[in-house]
């Protein structure tokens, strides 16, 4: 089959620490770019002249042009600039698109980077925003679909759409609450072990997640993100740089995308998710089997995610997911290791960088850097990205050489 | 989305409420609409794709034949999925707690964003019969489409 060769690395990870609160001043997203940007170079130890491709989101203070406005302000001309918009999967998106890039030979290192912080200068002339913030991933705009057949129904944002999925699957394979309750406390102790996450230091039991408020049921408080400021990048590398980079090369062996819908009312399956078809072209692709995988990072906006993502994904049978993970330890120390760094639940999910919290967190344990949260013999991570509400999704295989 | 129902004062906090936002027709999507002012439920057939279409579209998707042709169905179907959300999901429902957010999928095969009225959430069951339910916006202009269960016996 087509695909990558596995020619192309990551080379390179910056995250920022987790903050509820910014400490630092409010920085325009385009400085938060070129923050990022030299974090990871410095991380790979190259210089900024090697960088020829950027992949961005895009820029909060420019509606086009990202690409082209990053190369001016950054001062790196490219040859491949590429804006993804694919929700929480647009950093794995990213990821191997560059990867492509490389590979092609268009570029010898790619920019994956993506601000995590939303406390911008404030303009003492700007009025009131033109969009409500409570839109969210939904357009409000005349003509939009969700417009007009979501949003008048109080159908819009996140968590009651998912909450819908979980009755659904509720309905079809039953529920156990205990069971998505302890994929937060799994992630939780992970968070634990590593400083940089928002809930480091604070301990979490199945008891707490099940007696914290319910938002829609059956999705509990303590089930959902916690929303923090920070941002993620990483550096994609040819084999020549890779080589000269300063940390083990994370060879990206595999991918897939699947994008079917945009609202799961829509959706041809609401719990059979479109990650099934992805990761089964990534394994396919990078020639490998569910149980060649070291540690997961699973997109984790809800419990239920990770659950129906490691379902669809092949690492448990459909519909046994709740026993699966009552049976199997998803911390650093188990037997597969999920999150390892406290994923979005426990970490904190920095905005649109909440999806490269999981690449980071895979490429880290592949470099072997994950200091008290190491996975041992850590060599291959599995990574997706989830974005809409389970409609925007991508799979990724990482490796270590 | 250029219209607002009138929603003057919160009852909560007694400060004006931001207002709930109604649908918009469309060019393609006016006979959706027209249908539902008469409470009748007309959604579009697509002979090239076989296959009924919901939302209102130009060109029949999968094929994007133009063949589409407006029919009315009865609105009947079953309760797909639902939550009961307790907090509210933006702040025009922060008065409207909680809310019974659906999706039904009509006899006909496509689903349907709703709210669901008249029952009680503990009654709620994925698969149950689920009738609709014509709900006039009070300006006149539009009809939203609610669904309760449908009465047993």
């Amino acid at each position: 089959m087509s695909g990558l060769r596995g020619e192309a690395a990551i080379v390179g990870i910056a995250e920022l620490p987790a903050e509820k609160k910014q400490s630092g001043p409010a920085m325009f997203t385009l400085d938060q770019y070129a923050r990022l940007a030299r974090m990871v170079l410095d991380d790979a130890g190259l210089p900024a002249s090697v960088v020829n491709g950027l992949v961005t989101h895009g820029v909060q203070e420019s509606d086009m042009f990202a690409p082209a406005t990053l190369s001016e302000y950054l001062g790196l001309p490219l040859d491949f600039g590429e804006r993804v918009d694919l929700g929480g999967a647009t950093s794995a998106g990213m990821v191997w698109r560059a990867a492509a890039a490389v590979e092609l030979g268009i570029c010898d290192a790619v920019l994956c980077v993506v601000p995590g912080s939303m406390i911008l200068p404030r303009s003492s002339r700007a009025g009131a925003p033109a969009t409500p913030p409570w839109y969210g991933a939904s357009s409000g705009k005349y003509g939009s679909p969700q417009a007009e057949f979501e949003i008048p129904y109080g159908n819009v944002g996140q968590n009651a759409p998912y909450a819908q999925i979980a009755h659904r699957y509720a309905a079809e394979f039953g529920y156990d609450p205990r069971a998505t309750a302890k994929i937060a406390v799994d992630q939780r102790t992970n968070a634990a072990a590593h400083p940089g996450a928002v809930f480091h230091g604070k301990p979490l039991t199945v008891e707490d997640v099940l007696a914290s408020p319910v938002i829609a049921d059956p999705i509990h408080m303590l089930e959902v993100v916690m929303r923090v400021q920070g941002g993620a990048a990483v550096l994609v590398a040819n084999a020549d740089l890779a080589r000269r980079s300063r940390n083990r090369p994370v060879r990206i062996t595999g991918f897939g995308e699947h994008v079917a819908f945009k609202t799961p009312t829509y959706a041809e399956d609401l719990v059979r998710t479109p990650i099934a078809r992805a990761a089964d072209r990534a394994f396919a692709m990078a020639g490998l089997e569910r149980s060649d995988v070291d540690m997961a990072s699973i997109y984790d906006c809800y419990t239920i995610t990770v659950l129906m993502s490691l379902e669809d994904a092949g690492f448990c049978p459909k519909g046994a997911g709740m026993q699966w993970v009552t049976e199997h330890d998803l911390t650093f120390r188990g037997d597969l290791p999920v999150n390892t760094a406290g994923g979005q639940l426990s970490f904190g999910q920095a905005g649109m960088a909440g999806g490269m919290h999981h690449v980071v967190d895979a490429a880290r344990q592949v470099m072997g850097r994950a200091e008290q949260a190491q996975v041992a013999d850590c060599h291959t991570a599995f990574v997706t990205g989830n974005g809409g509400i389970m409609s925007e999704q991508v799979a990724l295989l990482l490796q270590g050489e | 989305m250029t219209r607002s129902t009138s929603q003057p004062i919160s009852q909560s906090t007694g400060k004006p409420a931001e207002p709930r936002p109604l649908p918009e027709p469309t060019p393609v999507s006016q006979p959706f609409w027209d249908a539902l002012r008469e409470h009748r439920i007309r959604i579009q057939w697509s002979p090239s794709g076989r296959q009924w279409v919901f939302y209102p579209r130009l060109l029949a998707p999968g094929t994007l034949a133009d063949d589409l042709e407006w029919r009315e169905i009865s609105g009947r179907g079953t309760l797909h999925t639902f939550t009961v959300a307790r907090r509210p999901t933006a702040p025009p429902w922060a008065d409207a707690v909680p809310q019974l957010l659906a999706v039904v999928e009509w006899d006909e095969g496509p689903r349907v964003s709703t709210e669901l009225v008249d029952v009680d959430p503990a009654d709620l069951r994925v698969g149950m019969r689920v009738v609709p339910v014509f709900h006039d916006d009070p300006d006149g202009g539009l009809t939203l489409l609610h669904y309760r269960p449908e009465d047993e016996g």
